[in-house]
C-alpha cells in the first residue's frame, strides 16, 4: 500500500456507488491527482450501497431523474453489471390503473419500451402472483438488476490503473479545514491531506462531514425495511439471481425481488423512522454493517400479510435476514449535488440512490471539470436550491416525514405539501386570506393561487370556464383561474409577487461583474432595466431574470422563488473578491404587488404621488410618454416610498410594484381601493404563472429555459450580441451560427376528447409530442420533444403546451400529437418561435 | 410430551460492544435484541422433538417486559406457549433467577402437569454464568446433563449425548429431566412470516415470581484492552505463492 499523501488535488470522501464511479469520470475527464478515502474497509464500506436491492425501473415522471436513471443502466450496462429481469408494476386499485397509463406516456417520453399487462398476463410471467387481488400491470421488460459494489470497485480500478488514484480504507475523516472560505485539507486518522476539491460522497453521513467545514447537505437517514425470506422451490429452481420480473406491489408500497434463491420483500410502507448522521454506530459496533440496523419488527408485520397476499408461497419461506436498512432522503426527494453553498471547492454528491448512482457521478464530474454538467439539467438536484429554513433538521424530519410513503404514491404534477406550511407569509397574506385565497407553496413563501372571492366571474366568463370532467385534471386546479384572467384583461388585476428574491449589487465593479455573467447589455442608463438569460460555460441556460439599474453603481436583480437559491450562488460564484462589488439580498426586505390590465395605468395614477421641485406632493405621472415600458421609478403611494417596474409576464400595461414589508399591506389597500372603480381583483399564480404566461409564449427557468437548450433554441437571442465577455459567449456566438436543432414552440390541441368521451387536459409533466403516426420526435442532439408548460389560453379560447421541436416539425399549421395518459390528441403548432399569440405585437403593453 | 425451554434476552452486539457511560450496561441504543445461540438451539430441538413425538413446548423467559420480544420468536418457529417472568431490573443474579424460575415451573406443573424435558442453553450470552440450568434441576430434584450436542427420546428416557476429548459421553436420563443444551446440536430454523404472523397472537402469560438475592453482584462492566493485531501483507497474486508456502513450512502445517 502507498504511503499516506500529504497533498492531492481531489480527495474523494465515500467509497459506495457515488464516490468510486465519480473518480472513475474524474479520471476520464483528466483528474490525475486524487485520492479515495472510506472509514470503511473494500469493497464493501458499510454504507447504503452494500444492503441495496439494487434493481432499476428506468420510468420517471421527472425528466433530471429519468435521464440520470437511463444513463446509469447504460453504465451498468457498459460494466457488464446489468442484468436484465423486468419489472412488473402491479396495480391493486383503479387509481393506480390510471397511473399506469400516465407511467405508459412518461415511458414513452424517455423511449423506454413498455406494456401495459393483464392479470393473466402477469401470471403468466411470474406464475406465483395471485392475479385475483390485481387489476392489471405496468411492464418494462428493461427493469435490471444491478452490481453496484462491483460496478463500483471497477470503476475505482480504472482511476487506479490510469495512474490518477490513490485509495485508502478504514480511514476516518476527523476533520475538514478551510481557509478563506475554501476548503484546504481533510484530517484523517491516517494523517492530513491538502486538498484544493473534496467531494462528500459519504450517503448518510454527508450531513456529519459537511458540518466539519461549516457546510450544510440538509438530508436524513431514513429506514427502508427489507427482509429476504428462503428458500422457495421455484426461485431455487431457476439457478438464477434474478428470473423473474421484480414485482412492484404500488399500492401497498412493497417490493418482491428475487435474489437467487430467495424473495426480498422491501417496503416504503411504515412510518417514517429517521435516525440522526451522528447516532449511526461504527462498523465495529454494527452487528451487520452501519446501515443495517436491527428490523423493528411490529413495523413491517403489516407488509407481511400482504406480501403474503400477494405470494402465498412467501408466508412459509424463513425469513433469513431482515433489516431497517439506511438510506438518504431529502426535504423534497431530490438529490443535492453540487458546489456548498458555504465553502469553496466543498462538493456534495449526496442522497443518492443505487438506480442513477453512475449518472449521478458522471454529472458531478462534469460539473467539477467544465463549470456545469453536460448530461442533463441538474437545477432540481443542485444543492443551492435550498433557502435557509429548507435546512434546518425540522424542516428536513417534517418534508421527509410527509414524502416517505410516497414513495411508491402517485403524485399529482401539482400536489402541494401539507407539512411545514406558513413558513414564509407576505404582508398581504391577512387580506388575501380574508378574500379566500388558495394557497400554493413555493418554496416556503404561501402564494395565492386563486381566490373564491372571484367566484363570481365564474358566471361571468362561462365560455373559458367550464369545469374539467376528470377529477385528475381538475386537481389543484380551479376554473376561477381562468375567470382571473379574463377579468385582468378586461380591466384590472393585482398579483402578489413578494416570493421574488431581489438582489443588489453595487460598487465601482458592479458593471463589468453583472457584465459577464449576463448575456444581455447591463450598461443602460439609471431607470431602466435588461431582461437576460444567463448561461453556462457551454452556453445553456443558467438562469433568466430581470435587472434594474438603480444608480450609476447599483443594479438590482429579480428572480423567481423556484430560482433565488441557485441564482444567488451563481452571481455570488463569480462576484470579484477585491471589495470592488458588494452584495445585499433584498428578499426579505421587499414585498411586490402586480398591478395589471387595460385599467392599471388610471389605477396607478390614481395611487401615486410624488414630491416636485418645490417639495410638494403632485399626482405622478404614469403615462406611457414619462414612464415608458422597461422603466424603474420611485413614487409614493399613499406616502409609503415604493419603486415601479413597468414590465409584464401576462402581457398587459402595468408595473411590479416594490415597497419595503412593512409598508405592504398599507400599499396593497391603497392600491385595491384606488382599482375599486374600475372592480380591480386580487389574481392568483394560475395566471401569473401559466394563463397568462403561457398566452404570450414566455419562457419559464427550470421549464422551458434548461441548460440544455440555447437561446437560439428558445428564441431568446437578441439580433446583436455585446463586446464585452461573458459566461457562455464562445458557445453562445457557435450556437447563433449554427441551425438550431430543435426550436421553443407553442401548440394548441384540436380536441381533448378522450376514448372514453370525456375531455381531457394535459397538466405539463413532459407528455410527449409525436407525430402523427405516434413515432416520437428526437432532435439531432437526442433531446426529445415533450411538453414544458401546459394551460389554458382564456383569452385565445384555446388549451396550449410549450415544446421544443426540430425543424423539420416546427411549421405554423403543421398537425402532431400529444400523448397523455396513454392516449394520443391531436395538436397544431400554433406558433414557432416566441412571438406572443395573444397581441402579438405587445400593443397592450405599451398603449 | 411438554417440553419447556427457558431462554434470555440479551443484546446482539457486532464486533465492539460499547458500554454505558457509568459501566453499568452494554449501550443497547442502536442493537438488537435475541437470545443465545444455544437458546436457540434448544428452541429448535423442542421444536423437532414434538414434531417427532407430538406434544407441545412452552417458552420461558425472566426479564423485562421487552423479552416478550424473545418469547414471541420462539413461538414464530414452533413454541405453542408463552410465559414472562416480568422484573424491573436489567438482570437478575442466578441463585435469584434460578429460585424464580423454579417456582414458576412447580406452579405451571401443579396447574398442567409435569413437563418432560426442561431445556436451557449451555450458558447465557452475557453473563455466561453456566449456573441457572442446574440451579433450577436441582430444585426441582430433576437429573440434569449441560453441554448436550444430542437429545433424543427413547421410550421414557431421554437420550443426551454430548462431546468430550476422549470422545462421545451417552447420558441416559429419566424423565422428567433438564438438560443443557449447546450450539451445533441442530441447525436453527428462521422464522416464517406466517410464523411470525401467529406468533402476534399468542397470549403471552405474565406470571410474578421471585427468590433471594444471592451472592453474586456486578460491580463495573469494563471492556478489556483490545487486542492490537499485525496483518503483514506477504504480497499479491501469483509472486505471493513463494513467502506463503515458506511461512506454512515454518508454521508446521508442511511437514
Amino acid at each position: 500500500m502507498s504511503e499516506f499523501p500529504s497533498r492531492a488535488k481531489c480527495v474523494v470522501i465515500g467509497a459506495g456507488i457515488v464516490g468510486n464511479c465519480l473518480v472513475g469520470h474524474l479520471s476520464k475527464l483528466g483528474w490525475t491527482d486524487m485520492v479515495l478515502i472510506d472509514k470503511g474497509p473494500l469493497p464493501n464500506p458499510g454504507g447504503s450501497t452494500g444492503h441495496a436491492s439494487n434493481f432499476i425501473f428506468p420510468t420517471d415522471h421527472n425528466k433530471e431523474m429519468a435521464l440520470l436513471t437511463l444513463a446509469s443502466q447504460q453504465q451498468y450496462i457498459e460494466h457488464g453489471m446489468n442484468n436484465t429481469s423486468g419489472g412488473i408494476e402491479v396495480a391493486r386499485t383503479p387509481e393506480r390503473m390510471e397511473e399506469f397509463n400516465r407511467r405508459m406516456t412518461s415511458a414513452k417520453a424517455w423511449g423506454i419500451d413498455a406494456k401495459l399487462l393483464t392479470p393473466a398476463e402477469i401470471k403468466e410471467l411470474v406464475p406465483f402472483i395471485n392475479e385475483k387481488i390485481l387489476l392489471g400491470g405496468f411492464y418494462t421488460p428493461s427493469v435490471s438488476v444491478v452490481d453496484s459494489l462491483q460496478t463500483g470497485t471497477l470503476m475505482r480500478e480504472s482511476a487506479l490503473k490510469a495512474g490518477h488514484l490513490q485509495v485508502f480504507a478504514n480511514t476516518e475523516v476527523l476533520d475538514l479545514e478551510t481557509k478563506n472560505g475554501q476548503i484546504s485539507a481533510v484530517v484523517t486518522n491516517k494523517g492530513r491531506i491538502e486538498a484544493e476539491y473534496v467531494v462528500i460522497a459519504c450517503g448518510v453521513w454527508s450531513p456529519r462531514i459537511a458540518k466539519m467545514a461549516g457546510a450544510n447537505i440538509p438530508l436524513t437517514p431514513a429506514v427502508h425495511q427489507m427482509a429476504d425470506v428462503g428458500p422457495i422451490d421455484v426461485l431455487q429452481k431457476t439457478n438464477a439471481e434474478v428470473a423473474f420480473p421484480i414485482i412492484r406491489d404500488m399500492d401497498t408500497f412493497c417490493y418482491e425481488r428475487q435474489s437467487t434463491g430467495s424473495m426480498e420483500v422491501g417496503s416504503y410502507a411504515h412510518r417514517a423512522i429517521f435516525m440522526h448522521p451522528d447516532d449511526i454506530p461504527s462498523n465495529e459496533a454494527s452487528a451487520l454493517s452501519p446501515t443495517e440496523l436491527p428490523l423493528t419488527m411490529d413495523d413491517f408485520d403489516p407488509q407481511m400479510e400482504q406480501a403474503i397476499e400477494l405470494m402465498e408461497m412467501l408466508g412459509d419461506a424463513e425469513i433469513k435476514y431482515a433489516i431497517n436498512g439506511l438510506l438518504s432522503l431529502t426535504p423534497d426527494a431530490m438529490p443535492v449535488l453540487g458546489e456548498t453553498v458555504e465553502v469553496k471547492n466543498l462538493w456534495s454528491a449526496a442522497a443518492v440512490w443505487i438506480k442513477e448512482g453512475p449518472g449521478i457521478a458522471q454529472l458531478v464530474a462534469e460539473w467539477m471539470t467544465y463549470g456545469y454538467p453536460h448530461l442533463c439539467d441538474p437545477h432540481s438536484s443542485d444543492i443551492s436550491r435550498f433557502y435557509p429554513h429548507e435546512k434546518t433538521e425540522h424542516h428536513i424530519y417534517a418534508r421527509c416525514d410527509e414524502h416517505f410513503n410516497k414513495t411508491y404514491g402517485i403524485v399529482h404534477p401539482r400536489e402541494q405539501w401539507a407539512s411545514q406550511r406558513n413558513m414564509r407569509r407576505s404582508p398581504f397574506y391577512p387580506r388575501e386570506e380574508a378574500l379566500g385565497a388558495t394557497f400554493f407553496d413555493a418554496r416556503g413563501w404561501e402564494r395565492p393561487q386563486w381566490f373564491a372571492s372571484n367566484a363570481k366571474l365564474v358566471d361571468k366568463f362561462p365560455a373559458v370556464c367550464a369545469p374539467r370532467e376528470h377529477e385528475w385534471d381538475a386537481r389543484w386546479w380551479s376554473p376561477i383561474t381562468n375567470a382571473e384572467h379574463m377579468q385582468m384583461r378586461e380591466s384590472v388585476g393585482m398579483v402578489d409577487l413578494t416570493a421574488f428574491n431581489e438582489f443588489d449589487f453595487e460598487g465601482p465593479g458592479v458593471v463589468n461583474f453583472l457584465q459577464y455573467v449576463c448575456v444581455n447589455n447591463v450598461d443602460v442608463p439609471v431607470g431602466r432595466s435588461v431582461y437576460t438569460p444567463l448561461l453556462t460555460p457551454g452556453g445553456g441556460f443558467r438562469g433568466d431574470l430581470t435587472i434594474m439599474r438603480l444608480g450609476q453603481e447599483h443594479f438590482r436583480v429579480i428572480t423567481g422563488a423556484f430560482d433565488g437559491g441557485r441564482d444567488k450562488y451563481w452571481f455570488k460564484k463569480y462576484m470579484p473578491t477585491d471589495g470592488s462589488v458588494t452584495f445585499t439580498d433584498m428578499s426579505q426586505a421587499l414585498c411586490t404587488i402586480g398591478v395589471w390590465g387595460p385599467n392599471a395605468e388610471k389605477t396607478m395614477a390614481k395611487a401615486t404621488q410624488t414630491i416636485d421641485a418645490e417639495g410638494k406632493l403632485i399626482p405622478f405621472d404614469v403615462s406611457q410618454a414619462n414612464f415608458p415600458y422597461g422603466s424603474v421609478r420611485d413614487v409614493l403611494i399613499d406616502g409609503v416610498p415604493a419603486t415601479m417596474f413597468r414590465i409584464s409576464y401576462v402581457g398587459e400595461n402595468g408595473w411590479e410594484v416594490y415597497t419595503r414589508m412593512e409598508h405592504g399591506l398599507r400599499m396593497w389597500d391603497t392600491i385595491a381601493e384606488a382599482g375599486k372603480e374600475f372592480d380591480i381583483i386580487p389574481v392568483g399564480m394560475g395566471v401569473y404563472a401559466v394563463t397568462g404566461r403561457i398566452e404570450k409564449g414566455y419562457r419559464l427557468m427550470g421549464a422551458e429555459l434548461e441548460s440544455e437548450y440555447t437561446p437560439v433554441e428558445a428564441g431568446l437571442a437578441r439580433p446583436k450580441v455585446k463586446s464585452a465577455d461573458f459566461i457562455g459567449k464562445a458557445a453562445y456566438m457557435k450556437a447563433r451560427e449554427e441551425k438550431p436543432a430543435a426550436i421553443m414552440c407553442t401548440l394548441e390541441i384540436l380536441d381533448h376528447t378522450s376514448k372514453s368521451g370525456i375531455k381531457r387536459y394535459p397538466t405539463g409533466g413532459n407528455e410527449p409530442i409525436l407525430t402523427k403516426t405516434g413515432e416520437r420526435i428526437v432532435d439531432a442532439k437526442g433531446r426529445v420533444s415533450r411538453v414544458t408548460t401546459a394551460g389554458m389560453g382564456p383569452s385565445l379560447g384555446k388549451y396550449l403546451l410549450l415544446a421544443y421541436l426540430t425543424p423539420e416539425h416546427a411549421v405554423e399549421g403543421n398537425e402532431l400529437r400529444v400523448m397523455y395518459m396513454n392516449e394520443l390528441f391531436p395538436v397544431k403548432v400554433a406558433r414557432v418561435g416566441s412571438q406572443p399569440l395573444f397581441d402579438p405585437t405587445d400593443a397592450r403593453m405599451k398603449s | 410430551m411438554n417440553i419447556l425451554v427457558c431462554v434470555k434476552r440479551v443484546p446482539a452486539p457486532g464486533a465492539r460492544i460499547n458500554i454505558t457511560e457509568d459501566g453499568q450496561a452494554v449501550d443497547t441504543a442502536f442493537l438488537g435484541f435475541t437470545v443465545s445461540p444455544h437458546e436457540e438451539c434448544a428452541v429448535e430441538q423442542a421444536v423437532q422433538l414434538v414434531e417427532k413425538h407430538g406434544g407441545e413446548v412452552t417458552v420461558l423467559t425472566l426479564g423485562p417486559a421487552e423479552a416478550e420480544e424473545q418469547l414471541r420468536t420462539a413461538v414464530s418457529v414452533g413454541a405453542a406457549k408463552a410465559v414472562l417472568v416480568p422484573i424491573t431490573e436489567s438482570d437478575w443474579d442466578p441463585q435469584r433467577t434460578a429460585q424464580a424460575i423454579a417456582s414458576v415451573i412447580t406452579d405451571l406443573e401443579n396447574a398442567n402437569g409435569k413437563f418432560d424435558l426442561v431445556l436451557f442453553g449451555n450458558e447465557s450470552a452475557d453473563s455466561c454464568g453456566y449456573q441457572v440450568g442446574i440451579r433450577v434441576a436441582l430444585k426441582l430434584g430433576r437429573p440434569m446433563v449441560n453441554g448436550a450436542k444430542g437429545l433424543d427420546i427413547e421410550g421414557t428416557i431421554a437420550k443426551v449425548r454430548r462431546e468430550s476429548d476422549a470422545g462421545q459421553e451417552i447420558y441416559m436420563l429419566p424423565m422428567p429431566s433438564a438438560v443443557g443444551v449447546k450450539e451445533g446440536i441442530n441447525l436453527p430454523r428462521y422464522p416464517t412470516m406466517k410464523g411470525r404472523l401467529a406468533s402476534k397472537k399468542v397470549d403471552v402469560t405474565r406470571t410474578e415470581s421471585t427468590g433471594s438475592v444471592g451472592g453474586l453482584k456486578m460491580i463495573q462492566l469494563q471492556r478489556p484492552p483490545e487486542r492490537v493485531s499485525n496483518t503483514q501483507i506477504l504480497g499479491t497474486g501469483p509472486e505471493a505463492a513463494s513467502a506463503v508456502v515458506d511461512l506454512l513450512e515454518e508454521l508446521g502445517v508442511f511437514k
